[in-house]
C-alpha cells in the first residue's frame, strides 16, 4: 500500500507519463508523427528503450529523491501507466545490453540485472562496474555505450575549455603537453561484467576529445562513433582572429569513428568545416590558418559551432523509409556560446550513412523543441533535445533535459 | 525681512537639490551606459543578453542574493572568479568563471552597478572606492 501510494505521488508530482499534447509543436518530415510520452520529469538526459517498450530515463537532478525513472505501458494501450523510480544518484548515461541496465553517475558506472519479465531484480542494489572517474563539475557527464564483445565505453570529458593554464581566462596559454589527457579528454574502455574497475583496469581507447556527450556503437561496421562538443570562446578571447560571426560558426561540432589508440587533437587543434582542416588553437600559437596535430584524426562530419551534439543514434529499425537505415540521428542540445548572435541547434538531425560513412549532407529531421522562432536568450527556450533511443517497433524517442519531456516519433506514411 | 530671507533660502536650496538630483540621474545614466559596454564585452556570452544565464552551465544574475546582496562578495567574484559548487535559486551550475581582476576598478564598479540595476534588478550602485577597497583586501 505504501509503495502504491508512493507510485501515485510520483505520477502526480514527479511528472506525468500520459500522452498529452506537448506545449510546443515538433516539426518532422512528411509521413512522420510525434507523440508525447512523458513530461515534467526535470533534467532527463539520456534514455534507453527495452525490448518490451519500457522507457528508462537518466536524470541529472534527483526527482523525488530518484535519478532513474522507468515508464511502462502495462496494458499496451499506448499510454505509459506505470512508473518505477530508483537510483539515488544524478547522471547522464543509460543503456541496455544482454539482460542488464547500465547507468552512470558523474564518476561511476552501475549495472542492474533484469529478469525474464524485464523487471529489475534489485533496483536499490546495483553492481558498481567502474568507479573513481574524474568529476570536476565541468563536462562531468559520463555518457556510455556498449559493443558486442562485452566492453563498455565511457566518455570522460575534459574539465576544461582548451587546457589553458588558467581555464577560460583570456590570454592564458595552453599547457603542452596537456596533463588533463592522462585521466580525461577521451573515451575509456572497461569490461561490462567486471566489478569496481578504476583507471588501472581501463584502457584509454581514444584521446584528444574535449567532451563526447553522444556515443553509439555502429553494428553495421562494428565500431564506436562519437559526437564531440568543440571549444568555446574563440571570438570572445581572440576577436582579432575570429570576428563575431566566425566565432559563432567555429569551431565545428564533430562526429568521428574512433578505433583503439586514436587521437582527435584536443586541445591543440579544432576542426574548421570551412577550411576542412585541423586548425591550431590560439592558446597554442594558432592564427586561424596554421594547422596542427598532423597525426590526429579528421572528423567524418563538421557541423556549425556550439550546437552541442548530445546524443547519437544509428537507426537499425525497419519502420522508417529505407534512406534512414544505418544512418545517424544526432540530438543537438542547442548553443549558448554564439551570443550575441542568435543561438543554433535545439533540433534532431539525420545523416544518411552506409558502411559507416556519410552518403549525403546532414538535414534537420525534427525541429521546434525550443518553442521560439529565434533563440536570443537561453531563458526563453522551452525544451532542449538531449537523448535519443530506438524502440522495438523501429520508432525513435527524443528526450529533453530542460523540462523533462520525452517524445516518440513514428513513421505512418 | 527675515521671512523673505527664509523663503529665499528655501527656494535656493530646493533648486540646488533639483540640480543635484538631475546631476545624479545623468551620472547614473553614464555609469549604466559604461557598465553595459563592459557587460556586453566580458559577461554577456555566459550570462546572456537578458542576464538569465544558461541552464546547468552559467548561473542567472537576475533575482539572486549573489548579485543583489553583499557588494564585497559580488566584487570578490569578479576579482577571483568562481569555481565551487554553489546552489543559486535551487540549481547548480558547472562552468567555472575565470578571474576578471584585469578589469579596472572603474569598469568593475560600472558593470556591477549595471547588473544590479538591469534585467529587473534594483539595488544600490557599486562605487569605485568599494572596488578599490575590496581589491586591496583581496591581495
Amino acid at each position: 500500500m505504501r509503495f502504491k501510494l508512493f507510485l501515485l505521488s510520483t505520477i502526480v508530482f514527479a511528472g506525468s507519463a500520459a500522452a498529452q499534447l506537448p506545449g510546443v509543436s515538433i516539426r518532422v518530415p512528411s509521413g512522420f508523427a510525434v507523440a508525447n510520452v512523458a513530461k515534467d520529469f526535470g533534467r532527463v538526459r539520456h534514455i534507453a528503450i527495452n525490448t518490451n517498450g519500457d522507457v528508462y530515463m537518466k536524470l541529472e537532478k534527483l526527482n523525488q529523491g530518484k535519478g532513474i525513472y522507468r515508464l511502462r505501458d502495462t496494458n499496451k494501450d499506448g499510454v505509459m501507466d506505470d512508473t518505477l523510480a530508483f537510483g539515488n544518484y544524478i547522471g547522464t548515461g543509460i543503456a541496455l545490453k544482454h539482460g542488464y541496465l547500465y547507468a552512470s553517475s558523474n564518476s561511476e558506472v552501475f549495472r542492474y540485472k533484469l529478469d525474464a519479465q524485464q523487471d529489475i531484480l534489485h533496483p536499490d542494489q546495483p553492481e558498481t562496474i567502474v568507479t573513481g572517474l574524474v568529476d570536476k563539475r565541468q563536462h562531468a557527464s559520463k555518457s556510455i555505450a556498449l559493443d558486442n564483445a562485452g566492453n563498455i565505453y565511457v566518455n570522460i570529458g575534459a574539465p576544461s575549455n582548451a587546457c589553458q593554464e588558467q581555464d577560460r581566462k583570456q590570454g592564458s596559454m595552453g599547457m603542452n603537453p596537456c596533463p588533463i589527457l592522462e585521466t580525461a579528454g577521451g573515451i575509456w574502455q572497461f569490461r561490462a561484467d567486471r566489478l569496481n574497475q578504476t583507471y588501472k583496469e581501463g584502457v584509454r581507447y581514444a584521446t584528444g576529445l574535449r567532451n563526447c556527450v553522444g556515443l553509439d556503437w555502429n553494428n553495421e561496421v562494428n565500431e564506436l562513433f562519437i559526437t564531440v562538443h568543440g571549444r568555446d570562446m574563440l571570438h570572445q578571447f581572440y576577436p582579432e582572429i575570429y570576428n563575431q560571426k566566425r566565432g559563432a560558426e567555429l569551431p565545428s561540432e564533430t562526429m568521428y569513428m574512433v578505433k583503439k589508440g586514436d587521437d582527435c587533437g584536443w586541445p591543440y587543434v579544432h576542426w574548421d568545416h570551412f577550411q576542412n582542416k585541423k586548425i591550431l588553437n590560439p592558446e597554442y600559437g594558432g592564427d586561424g590558418k596554421k594547422t596542427g596535430a598532423e597525426k590526429a584524426l579528421s572528423p567524418l562530419v563538421g557541423f556549425p559551432g556550439h550546437m552541442a551534439p548530445n546524443a547519437l543514434l544509428f537507426y537499425t529499425g525497419n519502420q522508417f523509409p529505407e534512406k534512414y537505415r544505418n544512418g545517424a540521428f544526432i540530438a543537438f542540445h542547442g548553443s549558448w556560446n554564439r551570443a550575441p548572435e542568435n543561438q543554433e541547434g535545439f533540433y534532431v538531425v539525420f545523416i544518411p550513412m552506409k558502411d559507416g560513412k556519410p552518403t549525403g549532407k546532414w538535414e534537420v529531421f525534427a525541429d521546434g523543441f525550443s518553442g521560439v522562432e529565434k533563440v536570443t536568450n537561453l531563458s526563453a527556450v522551452k525544451h532542449r533535445p538531449c537523448g535519443l533511443a530506438q524502440g522495438p517497433d523501429g520508432s525513435i524517442y527524443v528526450s529533453d533535459d530542460n523540462k523533462g519531456y520525452v517524445w516518440k516519433i513514428n513513421y505512418n506514411q | 525681512m527675515k521671512k523673505w530671507m527664509v523663503l529665499c533660502l528655501i527656494l535656493v536650496s530646493a533648486m540646488g537639490m533639483m540640480v543635484s538630483s538631475q546631476a545624479g540621474n545623468t551620472q547614473m545614466k553614464t555609469t549604466m551606459a559604461r557598465g553595459k559596454l563592459v557587460y556586453d564585452r566580458y559577461c554577456l556570452t555566459c550570462h546572456q543578453a537578458d542576464g538569465g544565464g544558461v541552464p546547468r552551465m552559467n548561473p542567472p544574475i537576475t533575482n539572486t542574493e549573489y548579485v543583489l546582496g553583499n557588494k564585497q562578495r559580488l566584487i570578490g567574484i569578479v576579482l577571483n572568479g568562481l569555481n565551487i559548487p554553489l546552489e543559486i535559486n535551487g540549481e547548480e551550475y558547472e562552468n567555472p568563471m575565470a578571474s576578471h581582476a584585469f578589469l579596472k576598478d572603474g569598469q568593475i564598479a560600472d558593470v556591477l552597478t549595471y547588473i544590479r540595476n538591469s534585467f529587473g534588478n534594483k539595488a544600490s550602485a557599486v562605487t569605485v572606492a568599494e572596488v578599490k577597497s575590496a581589491r586591496a583586501k583581496n591581495k
